[in-house]
Parts: C-alpha cells; sequence; structure tokens
C-alpha cells in the first residue's frame, strides 16, 4: 500500500496563483522520500493539502489508503506533521505542548504524560519540559515540532524543512534519530534545501519546480548519472585567464580559485598534470559540491529557460 | 450531519484537552481575566447601590442594590464570556496554532464546544464572583435557583459562540473590539441593567424590547428576586433560538474553514 498518493493535484490559490499543475506522486510505506524544489515550487503548498492546512482545488489525495475527501479523520490520525514554520502556542510550557497534542488525537491524559516525556527524551528537550516555549532557540523548536509530530505514532512523517537554521552536530543526530524513526517502518517525506542532507538520508527523490513534478526516481540511479565531480582548486600564483583543458571545464571564480569538473575517465590527477603544464601550481583541493546539487542546479537552469520562451506545455 | 466518531471516546478526549487548556489560560492570566472585572463591579456596587440607591428607592418593592446586582452580574457574564472566546481563539488564529487543531483528527463540533466551553466557564466564574463580591453590599437572596443557573449558562454559552464567530472573521486585534465596544457594551447598558424598563417612556419601553439582553437581563433577576418586567418563556425561547442560530452559524464557518484555511 501507498503511504501518499497523489492523482493530478491542482491548487490555485485566491490570488489565482497556481502553485500546483497537476501533481502525481505514489510513495509506499517504509519510503524516505526526499521532495526538493527551488523557493516557491509549491512543496510546502502539496504538504499542507495532505495534511488538511490548504483545501486543494482539484485532485485525489489517499493517505495510507485513505481517501482524504471521504476519510478525513482517519487519513489525519496518519500523519504526523513538522511544518516549515513554528506553529505552536508561543506562551505554553513545552510539555503542554505535546501533551495537549496527543489529546487532540485522541490518547488519554495520562498515557499523553508517558508519551510526551518518551517523546522529548527523544529529541533531547526533556530538561526544557517546564520551560515557556518562546524562551528555546530556534533549533529547540523545530525539535520540539518533531516531538510533538511523533506523539501519536504517525505511520508517515512529513518534515518541512526540519533542518532549517540547525547546528551541524544537531542536524547530525537529527538525521540518525529520522532514520531510526524510518527503521521502525514509519515513511519519512522531508524538504530540504540541503541537498547533501536529502543524498545522505533519502532513498527516493521527487524535484518540483513550478508546481509540476520534474524528476522522480531511485536517488542511486540518479546521481549515477552524474558523472562528473565538481573540485574547487586553490592556487599558488594568482591567474588572470580562465586555462584551457582539454576534456575538463574549468572555470576562474577569483584570482586564486579555479573550479573544474572532473570526468571520471581522466580523474584528478589528468587535471593537476595538464595544469602543471601550462605552469599552474596547485596549493590546495576541496570537493565541490555535491553530484545532487549538481543535477539540481543543471536541472533547475533547464526548466527555468524552458518556462522563459514559454514552451512548457 | 452527525459525523463519524463524534460519539467516540476519541473526540471526548480531545473536546476535554480544549476545554482543559482554556480554562487553564484564563486561570493563569486571572489578574487581567478575573480580578478587573471584580473591581470594576465592586465600584458599581459600591456608587450606584450603596451610595447612590438609597436615594433611589426601591423597584417593583425590591431594594435597588438587590435590584441591580443580578444585572451587574450577568454583565460580567456576557462580557467575559465573549472576551474570553474572541481573544483566545483569535490568538489561537494569529499564533497559528490553530494549524494543531486543522491537521488533528479533531471534529469542527469538539473544537467548538471546547473553545465556547472554556467562554462559558470563564463568565460563570466571574459571575460568580461577582455575586460574592456583591455580599459585601446587601444580604442576597435566591428565589429560583434553577432559573438563575440556567440563564446565566445560557447567555454565557451565547455570547461565547458570538466571541467566536467574531474570532472567525476577525483579521485584527481591532477587530476583536469594534463589537465589544461598540455593539455590546450599549446593548448590556441599555438591556435594563440599572432600571426597570418600567420606568422609561412609552416608546424607548418599546424599543427596548427589541433588545435581545433585556430578557435575560430580567430572567436572570428572576432567579434572585423574583420579578421580571418580561415573560420568562419568551426570554428562554428566545436565547434558545439565537443559540441555534449562532452555533449552526460557527460551526458552518469552521467547516468550510473561513479564516483559517486557503
Ligand atoms: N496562502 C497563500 N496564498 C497565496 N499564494 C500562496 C500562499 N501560499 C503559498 N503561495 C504561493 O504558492 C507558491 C508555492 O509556495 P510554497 O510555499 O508551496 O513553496 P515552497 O516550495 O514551499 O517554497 P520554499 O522552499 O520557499 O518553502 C508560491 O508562489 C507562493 O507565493
Ligand atoms: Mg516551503
Amino acid at each position: 500500500m501507498s503511504a501518499l498518493l497523489l492523482r493530478d493535484l491542482r491548487k490555485t490559490y485566491g490570488n489565482r496563483l497556481e502553485a500546483l499543475k497537476g501533481v502525481d506522486l505514489e510513495i509506499p510505506e517504509g519510503e524516505f522520500f526526499a521532495l526538493l524544489g527551488p523557493n516557491g515550487a509549491g512543496k510546502s503548498t502539496l504538504i499542507s493539502i495532505v495534511s488538511s492546512l490548504v483545501n486543494k482545488t482539484s485532485g485525489r489525495v489517499e493517505v495510507c489508503g485513505f481517501d482524504l475527501d471521504r476519510d478525513r479523520e482517519a487519513a489525519k490520525r496518519c500523519i504526523g506533521l513538522v511544518p516549515q514554520e513554528v506553529n505552536f502556542n508561543q506562551f505554553e510550557k513545552v510539555a503542554n505542548i505535546v501533551i495537549n497534542q496527543a489529546g487532540y488525537y485522541g490518547i488519554p491524559r495520562r498515557e499523553a504524560f508517558v508519551r510526551a516525556e518518551r517523546c522529548l527524551r527523544q529529541v533531547d528537550l526533556w530538561d526544557k519540559r517546564n520551560v515557556v516555549s518562546r524562551q528555546l532557540s530556534g533549533g529547540m523548536k523545530r525539535r520540539l515540532m518533531i516531538a510533538r509530530a511523533l506523539v501519536h505514532d504517525p505511520r508517515l512523517l512529513i518534515l518541512d524543512e526540519p533542518t532549517a537554521g540547525v547546528d551541524i552536530e544537531i542536524r547530525h543526530s537529527m538525521w540518525e534519530f529520522l532514520r531510526s524513526v524510518n527503521r521502525r517502518g514509519t515513511t519519512v517525506i522531508l524538504t530540504t534545501h540541503y541537498l547533501e542532507e536529502a543524498e545522505n538520508l533519502c532513498r527516493h527523490i521527487a524535484i518540483i519546480d513550478h508546481g509540476r513534478i520534474v524528476v522522480n526516481r531511485r536517488m542511486q540511479e540518479l546521481l549515477a548519472e552524474v558523472q562528473t565531480q565538481r573540485y574547487t582548486l586553490e592556487l599558488k600564483h594568482p591567474i588572470s585567464q580562465v586555462p584551457i583543458i582539454e576534456d575538463y571545464a574549468v572555470e576562474r571564480e577569483d584570482a586564486y580559485t579555479l573550479i573544474a569538473e572532473v570526468p571520471p575517465e581522466g580523474g584528478v590527477h589528468g587535471l593537476f598534470t595538464r595544469l602543471a603544464a601550462q605552469g599552474i601550481e596547485v596549493q590546495g583541493i576541496r570537493n565541490g559540491s555535491s553530484r545532487l546539487e549538481q543535477y539540481f542546479m543543471r536541472l533547475i537552469a533547464e526548466s527555468g529557460d524552458r518556462d522563459g520562451t514559454g514552451a512548457a506545455a | 450531519m452527525r459525523k463519524r466518531g463524534w460519539s467516540g471516546t476519541g473526540q471526548w478526549i480531545a473536546l476535554q484537552t480544549i476545554l482543559f487548556k482554556e480554562i487553564s489560560r484564563f486561570f493563569r492570566i486571572w489578574p487581567q481575566t478575573i480580578l478587573p472585572a471584580a473591581v470594576t463591579n465592586a465600584l458599581y456596587l459600591l456608587i450606584f447601590g450603596a451610595l447612590m440607591g438609597r436615594r433611589i428607592g426601591p423597584i417593583h418593592g425590591i431594594a435597588y442594590l438587590d435590584y441591580i446586582v443580578p444585572g451587574i452580574a450577568l454583565m460580567s457574564v456576557i462580557t467575559n464570556a465573549y472576551s474570553n472566546v474572541v481573544s483566545s481563539f483569535y490568538s489561537t488564529k494569529f499564533q497559528r496554532h490553530i494549524e494543531e487543531l486543522i491537521t488533528a483528527p479533531v471534529s469542527e463540533w469538539a473544537v467548538l464546544a471546547g473553545y465556547v466551553g472554556g467562554g462559558v466557564v470563564r463568565g460563570l466564574v466571574v459571575g460568580a464572583v461577582v455575586v460574592a463580591t456583591a455580599g459585601f453590599f446587601t444580604q442576597l437572596q435566591v428565589a429560583h435557583a434553577g432559573v438563575l443557573l440556567a440563564m446565566g449558562t445560557l447567555t454565557a454559552a451565547l455570547f461565547a459562540l458570538a466571541g467566536f464567530i467574531n474570532a472567525v472573521y476577525a483579521n485584527s486585534f481591532d477587530d476583536i473590539s469594534i463589537v465589544p465596544n461598540f455593539v455590546l457594551t450599549p446593548l448590556v447598558y441599555l438591556g435594563g441593567v440599572f432600571y426597570s424598563i418600567e420606568l422609561l417612556p412609552s416608546w424607548w419601553r418599546t424599543v427596548s424590547m427589541g433588545n435581545p439582553i433585556l430578557y435575560m437581563v430580567n430572567a436572570f433577576r428572576y432567579g434572585f428576586v423574583g420579578v421580571s418586567d418580561v415573560r420568562l418563556d419568551v426570554a428562554f425561547a428566545l436565547i434558545g433560538g439565537l443559540i441555534v442560530l449562532l452555533l449552526t452559524w460557527a460551526y458552518v464557518l469552521l467547516r468550510r474553514g473561513t479564516g483559517i484555511k486557503s
């Protein structure tokens, strides 16, 4: 069964803005799914429709087999949502936010206390249980929303940019935590602008742009397609012109920095040799953008061109 | 339409959760929610009742102070029930934690009952505080406790519902104070809180009969002192009808997601 099924989902906002232009998507249970796309692509709109925050204009939504129109309550019970923006009561204590959430899902008070403790411990917020939520840091607020989303044991966890503004250490522990949630059988859908995060966590990826799904495939397949690796080279001496090197696409970022795309055949070694032949000495090398990032940039650039010419159907 | 699951324990627990949250909210901020009413009404009782009342003389054979206490208490019930719901639900919307309730499988009835219930409890608590304060100024009697409680509760429910509807339509903090200041307050003051309409010129008396609050004040007063300017059955029918009307209105708004969903 699918954890999420969308059929020709469309949304036109009151201001006649078409945020979703017919989205079809099927996410099987147990998946760890990334939903990517540039700002304004429609990710949050899609998520808001699935979680009943926004009314769809047309199309069909099924959550764990429950149709959103016919069986909304059952569908809602399956979803845990971590929204993009803070939406808990800032004047309420941390523990109460999670306990009340359990109540809204029909969990009796005593049981709600037990679950709230478990969820808050999992995200390292148990110490803060009596703090008024306004006083939490940005990263803590995100974690509180994760704890809140999990208190009713959802089958589908949807996170809209959960790691925005979260420091590296916490981000990594959050990744570990989300992996463990997924291992226990919960389907996870995640949006993020950190492509490294999607590459690290997710097994399947969909890219949405201007309200349409433009890519929907397994992460491995997609990465295999991006053959070239990107490197940033730091030079010992300044250069004024971009060196021309056969088989390698090289760009000059500034006098001391080059960015090179390295195809698998030649390798980094080949690049160094040819640069040296032109008298360019490399002092340091950094791994450039991730493969997913390259793929993403290329794709968005292409789709931008298409939209620009008005050729998009 | 009867919603599936409304009778279920899940909805009942959700309702209790909202109600408990609402009640703890106003108790937590009692200096803003309970104290002002107690102070203002003590002043009313002191000035109109104890000081001027001696000169005004009895109405329908009832000492002026005793005559106005029920009206003043009901005035507090009305304003507190209304303002509790309008400000709580508006800030729920404004701060966006209404989204917690929309994403959760809570029925519209449970949301409505939870918020309105919170307003009713606040109205009755403040009403009770006012009556207790009045105990310092006069020896109150209760002629018909049943009428008193029923009319107090129904009035609280009606104005809690009105506050809810106001909050749904409100887009700014101004919007939540317009109705209380410019509609509610005049209707309450002209609703026979401080006088019997028999003292009014006949044209004004006729106009007053169109003010629904007059019926509530009089029925409530009847519960204390046993006299009323209006018929009780008319008063109860009127308030029952108004409650059904506003309940339907509020439910439809919630169901449609007016002011909440895009
Ligand atoms: N409530 C709304 N009313 C009108 N237009 C809206 C509303 N919410 C979103 N939009 C518009 O719909 C489009 C999609 O927005 P959405 O928030 O879904 O994008 P997103 O992919 O989540 O972007 P981001 O990465 O910035 O969060 C945007 O053009 C946005 O301006
Ligand atoms: Mg978004």
